[in-house]
């Protein structure tokens, strides 16, 4: 019940269009992930609801299929 | 809501009143079974910071409850005074810039000072 690095960046660029989006396999076992996010989006939020707007991009999956996926969230410098 | 959820999100809210620091978490402090949560178990401990902790896996009540709560679909969730701070990212964001640090001095809990 995986996912793919490119399920996961192709959900986030569909919901936060202008997010620049890294996803790194870290086990290299489509299960354990890490992804960076960086979209004006996210300016004037806090990292918590930065997060949120990620998990919403990810429909229900976060904690679900997508078990393990660590989030770095930030604005364009 | 059910009466299920509504007991449990009175536990949670007299527990996150009842501890300044609790921290949701699967397995305990000493025997963290993920690890997401053993890494801020690890954090609180290096910062001396005294803290509560309930295992979710012990409980499916709570382990759904808790998501509910916050609105934040992953475990472990960190709560300061009442306030829900984050999960595993954010907190070790935190500490690693020193806001952990700042949150904890400006909400009067006690905590080693930066070495």
């Amino acid at each position: 019940m995986a996912m793919s690095a490119t399920e996961i960046e192709t959900l986030i660029r569909t919901a936060i269009p202008d997010a620049q989006v890294s996803v790194e396999d870290l086990a290299g076992d489509g299960d354990h992930y890490a992804a960076q996010i960086v979209s004006e989006r996210f300016r004037g939020r806090s990292r918590i609801q930065q997060h949120q707007m990620v998990f919403e991009a990810l429909g229900g999956r976060m904690g679900g299929v997508l078990h393990a996926l660590a989030l770095k969230t930030s604005v364009p410098e | 809501m059910s009466d299920v959820m509504t007991a449990t999100s009175a536990r949670i809210e007299r527990e996150i009143a009842e501890n300044p620091v609790m921290l949701y978490m699967k397995g305990t402090a000493m025997f963290p079974q993920c690890g997401f949560s053993a890494r801020v178990v690890q954090i609180l401990s290096h910062l001396g910071v005294k803290f509560g902790t309930a295992n979710v896996l012990e409980d499916a009540a709570l382990r759904d409850g808790i998501k509910q709560f916050s609105n934040w679909p992953t475990v472990p969730q960190l709560y300061v005074k009442g306030e829900f701070v984050g999960g595993c990212d954010i907190v070790t964001e935190m500490f690693q810039s020193g806001e952990l640090e700042g949150l904890l001095a400006e909400k009067g809990i006690a905590h080693n000072a930066a070495a």
